[in-house]
């Protein structure tokens, strides 16, 4: 069996295991999809619609008004939420979004926009905890995310074991998730569109596509082995400009159709609720666009919470106002972009939209403007997919680090394995390396999201003691001349 | 009449090493103490990596040490030998703009600082060099050393 066909046969098992569903009205609901829906509308409605009231908090943080001269030099809020970022926009935003309109047609969009507006609550909460449970080591370096909360908070409460054994699971499932999601989907998606741009679909390497995903690896080697950050370093500041190409690439296509947008969001409503042709109805189309918008966004899988626990704050709810801005940017920004393209473009309802599948729905729908975006798009995929399998192998050695005390050998042995899947997922067929990802990274929410419910009402006392300082002035802005920097916005 | 300030930018620069000489002469002549300043190049609105901010306390602290050591001291060693009556401070930011900042808050009536600096000549040849960006902003008299 080659390891193709072998990850095929696990692939589905685990999908079968993991996406248990119920079925409702010739609807089938994933029950983990669920799962995470009501956290989001639990923590909406806990922590008092703060993703809508907070907003003005949150720029704030992000353009420095309440940062000292004496904080500088440390990590700041825009620095925390930027890095998170570059984890979180990845080829979800932009082939998971083409599989959600494939699968739920143009409604799916108005799903996922809730999904993303209801969990940056959601996203709030964890990167609260993140920051709150965090652990400093002596030489200064700081450690966070859902293994620390599950593990002190819950024992805080006098849920010790429990903590513990949803910490250990948690982390597991994040090793897991970021070879799956974080990785596999990442290179398959990326492979594809390598292949398309350069026609290379029929030749050696596309029946060979391996070799693509063979490079991949050899690049995130050189970083996560070879330790050669400047790659990192280069990545981290070209993503940001990638990421505002590929919303200009999007607004030209948009432009260019201008005359069809209000027929296209006519789509996205009527599709939202009364679907045509879309397995499932309504149900369906919500189902899949909770799931991708989910997949996109990562609330409530815990991994944003690592990323964001590394800012410099005496108040832990500060980094969770700045975080509700992650969901934000990506779900609702970022994805509806990718959704307006392909709705307006109408590629969502060609016949062969299954077979084109994900990034190469996206593809099409950039070309019937201009024949050369989808070079624009192979350019911005790539160096989406390689700064998300980056930031992916960080959360996986996090993992492992709390697993094993940062033991040498174990995150050798995770390294080699992350690039086998680097490989594994450029050649593996589109359908089992999404239901693996998939997999993956919703058990993540298994452990994370018992343990914010178990963490609730500390999470509403930290954050509504901060809103409400905030509101009585008894936080104050720093004064102009005291602060570090901020940018006008 | 109160004493003068002379705030003065250091780095490991040739350009530096003779700034400090002056200043000082002009310091004893003038019977003023003298402010020396290491700004450590940084924005809070960079992008960074996830490995990078994890360590970033840490790094922070040692980037400091480091300048104290290497930059400041030398400087320092200088001013107590011409017995000029010295204040150090190290500080991360924009060098333009911390140098202002730090002049306004210690009562500085003079800026000094090198023509050329720890800056590569091409950042220099794009942005302008921070020697010509004080020269622009500040709000009391600057002195350039070549």
């Amino acid at each position: 069996m080659n390891p193709v066909d072998w990850f095929n046969s696990f692939s589905a098992w685990i999908t079968g295991v993991v996406f248990y569903s119920v079925e409702i009205g010739g609807a089938k609901i994933p029950l983990i999809v669920t799962w995470l829906v009501i956290a989001g509308i639990f923590f909406t409605f806990w922590l008092g619609f703060m993703q809508f009231r907070g907003w003005k908090i949150a720029l704030n943080l992000v353009r420095g008004k309440y940062s000292r001269k004496s904080d500088a030099g440390e990590v700041s809020h825009f620095q925390a939420l930027a890095t998170a970022l570059s984890g979180t926009v990845g080829l979800g935003n932009i082939a998971g979004v083409a599989i959600a309109l494939s699968l739920g047609g143009p409604g799916a969009t108005f799903w996922m926009i809730v999904a993303g507006l209801v969990s940056m609550a959601t996203k709030m909460a964890e990167c609260t905890l993140g920051v709150k449970y965090r652990i400093e080591r002596e030489d200064g370096t700081v450690s966070g995310g859902p293994m620390y909360y599950l593990r002190d908070g819950l024992a805080e409460l006098g849920w010790a074991r429990l903590g513990k054994f949803l910490a250990v699971f948690f982390a597991i499932c994040m090793i897991g998730g970021s070879v799956g999601g974080g990785n596999m989907f990442q290179s398959n998606q990326a492979t594809a569109q390598v292949l398309s741009v350069t026609g290379a679909d029929d030749t050696f390497l596309g029946e060979n596509p391996w070799i693509v995903g063979l490079a991949f690896a050899v690049l995130v080697g050189l970083v996560i082995i070879g330790g050669i950050k400047s790659i990192a370093k280069v990545t981290e500041k070209i993503v940001p400009f990638m990421a505002i190409l590929y919303f200009l690439a999007c607004m030209t296509v948009l432009i260019a159709n201008a005359s069809k947008i209000p027929e296209a969001f006519g789509q996205i409503f009527t599709g939202a609720f009364s679907p045509e042709g879309v397995a499932g109805g309504v149900i369906g189309a919500l189902i899949v666009g909770f799931q991708r918008a989910a997949f996109s966004n990562e609330a409530g899988l815990g991994s944003a919470s690592v990323a964001h626990s590394a800012v410099r704050t005496k108040e832990p709810a500060s980094e969770g106002f700045v975080a509700m801005l992650e969901p934000f940017i990506d779900t609702v920004v970022i994805c509806t972009m990718t959704a307006l393209t392909i709705v307006i473009t109408g590629t969502w309802a060609r016949q062969d939209a299954g077979e084109l599948g994900g990034v190469g729905l996206t593809s099409e729908a950039f070309e019937t403007v201009i024949p050369w975006f989808p070079v624009v798009l192979a350019v911005a995929v790539i160096l989406f997919a390689f700064s998300t399998m980056l930031a992916w192998a960080y959360y996986g050695m996090k993992g492992l680090g709390y697993l094993f005390g940062d033991s040498k050998t174990a995150e050798n042995v995770y390294k080699v394995i992350f690039l086998v899947f680097t490989v594994i997922g450029s050649a593996a067929a589109l359908g089992p390396v999404i239901d693996f990802s998939d997999s993956m990274i919703f058990l993540m929410s298994l452990s994370n999201i018992i343990g914010l419910y178990f963490l609730a009402k500390v999470l509403r006392k930290t954050i509504r003691s901060y809103y409400q300082r905030m509101q009585s002035g008894e936080i104050e802005e720093v004064p102009v001349e005291e602060r570090d920097r901020e940018v006008s916005l | 009449m109160a004493m003068d300030t002379i705030v003065v930018g250091v780095d490991k620069s040739e350009a530096s090493t003779r700034t400090v000489a002056f200043a000082l002469d002009v310091a004893l002549r003038r019977e003023a103490k003298v402010v020396l300043v290491h700004v450590i190049p940084w924005s809070p609105f960079s992008f960074t990596t996830q490995a990078e901010n994890e360590t970033r306390h840490a790094d922070r602290q040692r980037e400091i040490a480091a300048a104290e050591e290497q930059v400041i001291a030398p400087a320092a060693v200088m001013a107590e030998n011409a017995g000029v009556s010295t204040t150090t401070v190290v500080q991360h930011g924009n060098p333009a703009e911390t140098l202002i900042g730090i002049a306004k808050e210690n009562g500085g009536d003079h800026i000094m600082v090198g023509r050329t600096g720890d800056d590569s000549v091409l950042k220099s040849a794009i942005f302008g060099s921070i020697a010509s960006r004080i020269v622009q902003h500040a709000p009391v008299p600057v002195t350039v050393v070549p």
